[in-house]
């Protein structure tokens, strides 16, 4: 009984983390219908740039911060410079611009830093709390994540720029209509993601260590979760990010050795969207005809 | 209508006549021309470019089975890469086991991949956009471990040697290119097959599915059906591609048949034109040389030299390169025959 819920507390900081990403993809897809495969090189780029102002001797949280802010300027050009030209294209071309955006920041962060593995220190210590059933590692994680998503709810709830981003991304014609600049919520929207992203980067980077293949796997899990929770659900990114991440965790301690572990949890996940098939928050698609 | 002026609908243009032979006969002389040309190229190249031209065709017919699917029938995969090694392990294990000769290797990976694309394809009915794209994304992943697991038939980690065939006797030329001319047949087998799919009835109901789903139903065209003969299709000209692989390399292996590889095919379907026959050339050049070339260009950053390969001709060219300039020619066509029809009315 333990282990069984050191296991579902380390994997609800794996899901944390998970949930993040998924929400970052989320908010892109809601936004322009599109999977932004480059989502987890972008977040694995803002990780090295904390990491290099960390090791310029910047307090870790002051780091974190400009990184934030670093990583939500990025995020906006990326969508102006290199999105907004197939904004109007066949999805395929779309989906294809990302894929080079993830094999360029790939490529350029093992040119920069080199392929080789980086340590990335925590912030916080990695000390046993309550009978060792969670590290205040993984507690962290959490905590970061929780006051995150508290955040964009209040932004998207209470401000302005949130309605007008809610609008622009459910009705752009009519948004546009009434005055909201669609294409600045748009970019606005990829800075949060990217800003979004560098945060679920800099809380993993401890774990799996710093390197640019880092985020491949978590931004496969982070898809996994989304599409679980539903696609078009931010709530929905976030419970299904916390799902994958305990279910992999589970999977990979008591039903089978490691090497199947990515299988068997992609398994379980697709059985579920057979019987769920728009996630498990999502809204069914309604067509006209 | 003013008398004297005709007005040249297109379809005109096509069964129009130049130097005394229809659109139609041009067409295949062009066609002959360039099969021609494709068939004494490999003897005026080296071993290793007759090798690399060869696996251009063979992605070429793993990019055609996936412009079956993506782009006639609208349906993302970014688990191709699945079948091809389905078809290549198919072939590998036929050979390597049960001592069966290369050739006749292909035609039970077809089938096995038809048969997998098949059953994959009637629980892939109820996902649509993300979602089938995850379903495929996650069998793209599980592919490599599965390679590894069931080890007795796939050779675990080292995968499995094979002898490369030998060309028939009698005919004076080497293997490699007699593998060359071998997929080449193939490649023009599998184009021919799928340009008269997908120019009738069937290709219409594809094509009918993925614009307006509902309006195609209710005009009586069994989608599930349709959408399930797609995935069929599609899988086993892949699974084909595959199977020529491993008897062209010569070797299989879980590490070819990463996510990276389905990655590439999509790519290449996208570059080539997502739903067009001939795209499907493009494609294969550009995913064995363009990387190749990258790296020629930038040893420290290959990566970043092939995305934004990839980004250019996205901007340059969104519906891909056979996709954007087939119109532009198919234009320049109507506007020749215009001209002359003009002339001679002078």
């Amino acid at each position: 009984m333990h282990q069984l819920l050191q296991q579902i507390f380390s994997g609800l900081a794996a899901g944390a983390i998970y949930a993040s990403l998924a929400l970052a993809l989320v908010m892109i897809y809601r936004a322009t219908d599109l999977v932004n495969f480059a989502q987890g090189e972008m977040a694995m780029f803002s990780t090295y740039i904390a990491w290099t102002l960390v090791n310029a001797g910047l307090p870790f949280w002051g780091a974190f911060i400009i990184t934030l802010l670093a990583s939500f300027l990025g995020g906006m050009a990326i969508e102006r410079v290199v999105i907004r030209p197939v904004e109007n294209a066949p999805v395929l071309a779309a989906v294809v611009v990302t894929i080079g955006l993830a094999l360029i920041f790939n490529s350029l962060a093992g040119w920069i830093y080199s392929y080789t593995v980086q340590d990335f220190q925590s912030p916080f210590p990695d000390r046993p709390l309550f009978g060792a059933l969670i590290t205040t590692r993984d507690l962290g994680v959490i905590g970061v994540t929780l006051v995150m998503l508290f955040l964009l709810f209040a932004f998207f709830r209470f401000t302005a720029t949130g309605l007008a981003m809610r609008a622009a991304a459910q009705n752009p014609a009519s948004a546009r209509l009434c005055g909201v600049r669609v294409g600045r919520m748009l970019a606005i929207g990829w800075g949060l993601a990217a800003a979004i992203g560098a945060a679920a980067g800099i809380m993993v980077a401890p774990v799996l260590f710093l390197d640019p293949n880092m985020m491949g796997g978590v931004l496969v899990y982070a898809f996994a979760g989304a599409l679980l929770g539903g696609i078009t659900s931010p709530v929905g990114a976030v419970i299904g990010g916390l799902i994958v991440g305990v279910t992999e965790n589970l999977v990979g301690t008591y039903l089978i050795a490691s090497q199947l572990k990515l299988t068997v949890a992609f398994a379980l996940i697709i059985l579920v969207l057979v019987f769920r098939p728009n996630g498990l928050f999502g809204t069914a698609i309604l067509r006209r005809v | 209508m003013a008398e004297g002026f005709t007005v040249v609908a297109p379809e005109k243009v096509a069964v129009g006549r130049y130097a005394g032979l229809s659109t139609g006969s041009w067409r295949w002389i062009v066609a002959l021309a360039l099969i021609a040309l494709a068939s004494v190229l490999p003897f005026a190249v080296s071993n290793y470019h007759v090798f690399e031209l060869t696996l251009v065709m063979i992605y070429a017919i793993a990019v055609l089975g996936l412009n079956i699917l993506t782009g006639y029938n609208g349906q993302i995969s970014l688990g191709h890469g699945a079948f091809f090694a389905a078809g290549a392990y198919t072939a590998a294990i036929l050979m390597h086991h049960y001592g069966v000769p290369y050739w006749a290797t292909v035609p039970p990976a077809a089938f096995i991949c038809f048969a997998l694309g098949v059953l994959f394809g009637l629980p892939a009915l109820r996902f649509e956009g993300p979602y089938l794209a995850l379903v495929t994304l996650a069998m793209a992943l599980a592919t490599p471990q599965l390679l590894k697991y069931f080890d007795t038939w796939t050779g675990g980690q080292q995968g499995i040697n094979l002898i490369k065939p030998l060309p028939p006797p009698g005919l004076g030329i080497d293997r490699d290119r007699w593998l060359y001319l071998l997929v080449l047949a193939v490649l023009l087998l599998a184009m021919r097959i799928a340009a008269n799919m997908l120019h009738g009835r069937t290709g219409r109901a594809f094509v009918a599915i993925r614009d307006q789903p509902i309006a195609a139903a209710a005009m009586g065209i069994h989608t599930a059906r349709y959408k399930t003969l797609a995935f069929g299709t599609s899988t086993l000209f892949t699974g084909v591609a595959g199977a020529l692989a491993a008897i062209v390399i010569g070797y299989v292996s879980p590490e070819g048949y990463s996510l990276f590889l389905s990655i590439s095919f999509l790519v290449g379907s996208a570059v080539g034109g997502i739903a067009t026959i001939g795209g499907a050339i493009v494609g294969g050049l550009f995913i064995q040389f363009v990387p190749n070339l990258a790296n020629d260009i930038s040893d420290a950053a290959p990566g970043a030299i092939y995305g934004l390969a990839m980004l250019l001709f996205m901007y340059a060219m969104p519906r891909g390169v056979v996709g954007s300039l087939g119109p532009w020619v198919a234009r320049l066509m109507q506007q020749l025959e215009r001209h002359r029809v003009g002339v001679r009315r002078k």
